[in-house]
């Protein structure tokens, strides 16, 4: 790449925009943070200044951890999305094997059938899917958030998953084979390890959309004792919406687990998505 | 490929074992359900019985004006909320990847980290945290649009029925710009530097090197992005739920279909919910999602020439 063609100019201008650009997109979050940890009369008279010492107050904080069941509610979040995540990655990776190694027929008309899922949103399946958890005394369970769950991030699972597996070395599996490996060996001792760096690109993938997900658990799950963080959050807000200390106080809890997991894992979720898996 | 295909093979459980699982809960919690959705918008219940009634639901939905002017409103909405998508989360994600493709870039897994942040948000939060930005009563709304002079222009936005769709519309765009940005970045890092070079040689470089090289290249990103657009804009309910309510107000000019379809099949307030109802609009929005989707893989797709590099 010659350098000739980066202007000086070009340069700064590139960055001018892209730094307009991140202060945007970071302004609301720093500001609901920076607030959380502020008396009313700090929020009300100077919001877009950090807490200083004559405005810094926990007001906010002990109220949410007082009030709401937040801790409960966060554990909930936290057994649906682990599970449904296992469930998908297990499921999904088995999936995947199966259609991207064998040849047996009916394999295309499979694959079709099982990416189906990734342009329909199973959403629009509600009612029949209270019917079905009504029917079977699943309401109000976890259960039910993680089977929805689970089928919800097959589907994309299953495509990105069989895109790698098709790249892991026929002769490994092979040698495999002559050594006398069962099928299953070769899927659990062989494949698996060697797709795991795509297998967090998918759990990054299927991880947001259930931990974010409001519609479900509000529809299937709204007791006290099933609630997750997503809805106890909404209600919460609902009730409080006067206690501004109260507010964003709640709201910083519920941005800073996803905020500091995603500063951890943004080097692999970035690269899953530049990959190419996903084009 | 390990397994050929020869006449008289014994059969490979194993295939079966595998594809189980994902095939069980995947058809027994999607495409049943779905299916039975689609069923349901064909009956209704009278005296406690689901009795078939044809296309009964439908004519309700666009005959009777109690819901026809409900569901046409939502329609326009989802419209909008979708145009407004195309024409500003679509072009924005494109400049900002374009310049964050640029060669030798300083900070540039900065700003892509950064600008990610919102899309992995809840709902909940984006929605609320809006709310609180525009809202009157804290004044940061104004307080900055004083600091450009332009603070005449401030009213409670969310509040207004002409400005409120439009707002909530822009905070989807300030959320999922993230999306397409990611998309075309990693088109464009795909882009082999031989094609770049040889543009380079014949002096094509900067501006026109991005509309007459590289745009080409990405449309078929393009493509896909306008798609999952569509997909994810015809079946959004979360954030107008969280900042208005299942009402949708004020006075419904919020409306999308994901929350008529909420109002319908659960009832709020007066109104009662009806599954059946509920299922026809979904329905409906079953069936606007599969028409965007054949648009677009069978006009679409076929139209757009994929490179091979």
């Amino acid at each position: 790449m010659s350098t000739a063609t980066r202007s000086l100019p070009r340069t700064i201008g590139a960055h001018a925009i892209l730094l307009t650009y991140t202060a945007i997109a970071l302004f609301p979050v720093i500001l609901v943070i920076m607030n959380s940890f502020k008396s009313r009369a700090g929020i009300f008279g100077a919001p877009l200044t950090p807490p200083t010492p004559g405005t810094f107050d926990l007001i906010g904080y002990t109220t949410v951890i007082g009030q709401g069941d937040f801790i409960h509610y966060f554990q909930n979040s936290l057994v649906v999305t682990v599970a449904s995540l296992f469930f998908v990655l297990l499921f999904g990776a088995m999936a995947a094997f199966a259609l991207s190694e064998y040849r047996f027929r009916g394999n295309t008309l499979m694959g079709l059938y099982l990416a189906l899922g990734i342009m329909i949103p199973i959403r629009l399946g509600t009612v029949a899917i209270l019917q079905l958890m009504v029917a079977s005394g699943l309401v109000n369970t976890l259960t039910a958030l993680i089977l929805v769950y689970t089928a919800q991030g097959l589907p994309l699972a299953v495509f990105i998953l069989s895109e790698f597996m098709k790249q892991v070395s026929d002769d490994l599996k092979n040698a495999g084979r002559i050594d006398g490996l069962s099928e299953y060996t070769i899927f659990f001792r062989l494949v698996l390890p060697l797709v795991r760096p795509s297998m967090a690109t998918v759990a990054v993938f299927t991880m947001i959309p259930i931990w974010n997900d409001l519609w479900f658990p509000l529809i299937l799950a709204p007791s006290e004792e099933t609630k997750t963080v997503t809805l106890g959050a909404q209600l919460f807000l609902g009730q409080f919406v006067t206690n501004w200390n109260a507010i964003l106080a709640a709201l910083s809890l519920a941005i800073m687990p996803v905020l500091i997991l995603y500063v951890i894992f943004s080097r692999q979720l970035i690269r899953g998505i530049t990959s190419g898996a996903v084009k | 490929m390990a397994a050929e295909i020869r006449p008289k093979r014994p059969f490979r459980w194993h295939i079966g074992v595998f594809l189980a699982p994902a095939l069980l809960v995947y058809t027994a919690i999607m495409i049943l359900p779905l299916a039975g959705t689609l069923q349901l918008s064909l009956f209704r219940n009278i005296e406690q019985h689901q009795v078939f009634v044809g296309l009964q639901n439908f004519r309700t939905l666009f005959g009777d004006p109690n819901w026809s002017v409900n569901f046409w409103n939502a329609l326009r909405n989802n419209t909008w909320f979708f145009i407004i998508h195309m024409l500003v989360q679509n072009p924005i994600g494109v400049m900002l990847a374009a310049l964050l493709s640029s060669p030798r870039l300083r900070f540039s897994a900065f700003y892509r980290t950064a600008i990610f942040v919102p899309t992995i948000l809840s709902f909940v939060i984006v929605g609320f945290a809006w709310k609180l930005i525009l809202s009157p009563l804290w004044g940061v709304a104004p307080h900055l649009l004083d600091l450009v002079g332009l603070k005449s222009l401030f009213t409670p936005w969310l509040g207004k029925e002409e400005y409120a769709l439009t707002a909530l519309s822009l905070i989807s765009v300030w959320q999922f710009v993230g999306i397409p940005m990611m998309l075309i970045y990693a088109a464009l890092l795909s882009i082999p530097e031989e094609v770049i070079e040889a543009a380079e040689c014949d002096g094509i470089t900067g501006m026109s090197q991005f509309w007459k090289i590289k745009l080409p290249l990405i449309l078929p990103s393009i493509g896909i992005i306008s798609i999952l657009t569509f997909v994810g804009n015809f079946n959004a309910f979360d954030l107008i739920y969280t900042a208005q309510g299942a009402l949708a107000g004020p006075n419904y000019s919020t409306d999308i279909l994901g929350t008529f379809l909420y109002r319908a099949f659960f009832g709020f307030q007066l109104q009662v919910g009806d599954p059946n109802m509920g299922a026809a609009i979904a329905t409906m929005m079953f069936l606007i999602i599969l028409g965007g989707v054949c648009v677009y893989l069978f006009l679409v797709q076929t139209r757009l020439r994929r490179y091979q590099f």
